[in-house]
C-alpha cells in the first residue's frame, strides 16, 4: 500500500512537471500570438493541478493530516484562468485586430472592444431608460 | 522516489519560470508580456507548493493562495488598462 501510493505521488509529480515544461516552452515556441494563448493557460493550469493532487495525496498519506486547502487553489485556478485567458485575448483584439480583419459580429455591426467613447454613449443611451426629472 | 519525482519537478517548473522571463524579456506585444507573467504567476505557485510538500509544512498554501489572488488581479488590472486606459471606472 505504502509503495502503490508513494508511485502515485510520484507519477502526479513528473506529469506535473511535464505539463508545466510544455506549457512554458510552448510560449516560446509557438508562431501566432493566438495559438501562444493555448499553452500556458491549459496545459500549465494541469501542471499546476497536478502538483496539488500530489500534494494533496502525499499529505493525506505520510504526514496524516488531511490538507484542503489544495482543493482552494485548484478551484481558484481552474475558475480565474479562462477569465485571464479570455481578456489577453480581448488585449490582442484591441491591439492586433481592427474592424475589418473581425468575422462577423452577429447583430450589431462591430464588436464590443473596437467601441469608440461615442458608440459606447450610443449604446447605453439606448440600453437605459430616459431619467425622469 | 518521491525525492526524485519532486527534484524533477522542481527543475522542470525552475525551467519553465526561466522561460517565461525570457519570453518577457523578448515579447514582440504587450499582449505576450502579460501572458508570460501570469504563467510565471502560475509556476510559482507550483515551485511554492513543491517547496511546502519538501518541508511538510502548510504554511506555503496560504502563500500559494495569496500568489494565486495576486497574479489573477494583476494580469486583469494590466489587461483592462491597456483595454480602457483605466483600471476602476
Amino acid at each position: 500500500m505504502e509503495t502503490i501510493l508513494e508511485f502515485l505521488v510520484a507519477a502526479f509529480l513528473v506529469t506535473a512537471g511535464i505539463f508545466g515544461i510544455v506549457g512554458s516552452y510552448g510560449l516560446i515556441k509557438l508562431n501566432d500570438q493566438m495559438s501562444r494563448l493555448h499553452a500556458p493557460t491549459k496545459a500549465t493550469t494541469l501542471g499546476v493541478g497536478g502538483v496539488l493532487l500530489a500534494s494533496m495525496l502525499h499529505a493525506a498519506a505520510f504526514e496524516k493530516y488531511f490538507s484542503y486547502h489544495e482543493l482552494m487553489i485548484t478551484l481558484f485556478l481552474f475558475l480565474t484562468a479562462p477569465i485571464t485567458a479570455n481578456f489577453i485575448a480581448k488585449v490582442h483584439i484591441h491591439r492586433q485586430e481592427t474592424r475589418d480583419t473581425m468575422p462577423e459580429a452577429g447583430g450589431d455591426d462591430h464588436w464590443a472592444t473596437h467601441d469608440t467613447p461615442e458608440d459606447e454613449e450610443r449604446r447605453s443611451a439606448s440600453q437605459t431608460p430616459p431619467a425622469e426629472d | 522516489m518521491i525525492e526524485a519525482a519532486a527534484t524533477f519537478a522542481f527543475a522542470c517548473f525552475a525551467l519553465a519560470m526561466l522561460m517565461n522571463l525570457w519570453k518577457v524579456v523578448t515579447a514582440p506585444d504587450v499582449a505576450d508580456r502579460i501572458l508570460a507573467l501570469d504563467t510565471m504567476f502560475i509556476n510559482a505557485i507550483a515551485l511554492m507548493v513543491l517547496y511546502g510538500m519538501a518541508l511538510g509544512t502548510e504554511i506555503f498554501f496560504e502563500a500559494a493562495m495569496i500568489i494565486a489572488m495576486l497574479g489573477f488581479v494583476s494580469t486583469v488590472a494590466y489587461a483592462r488598462f491597456i483595454l480602457r486606459g483605466n483600471i476602476i471606472e
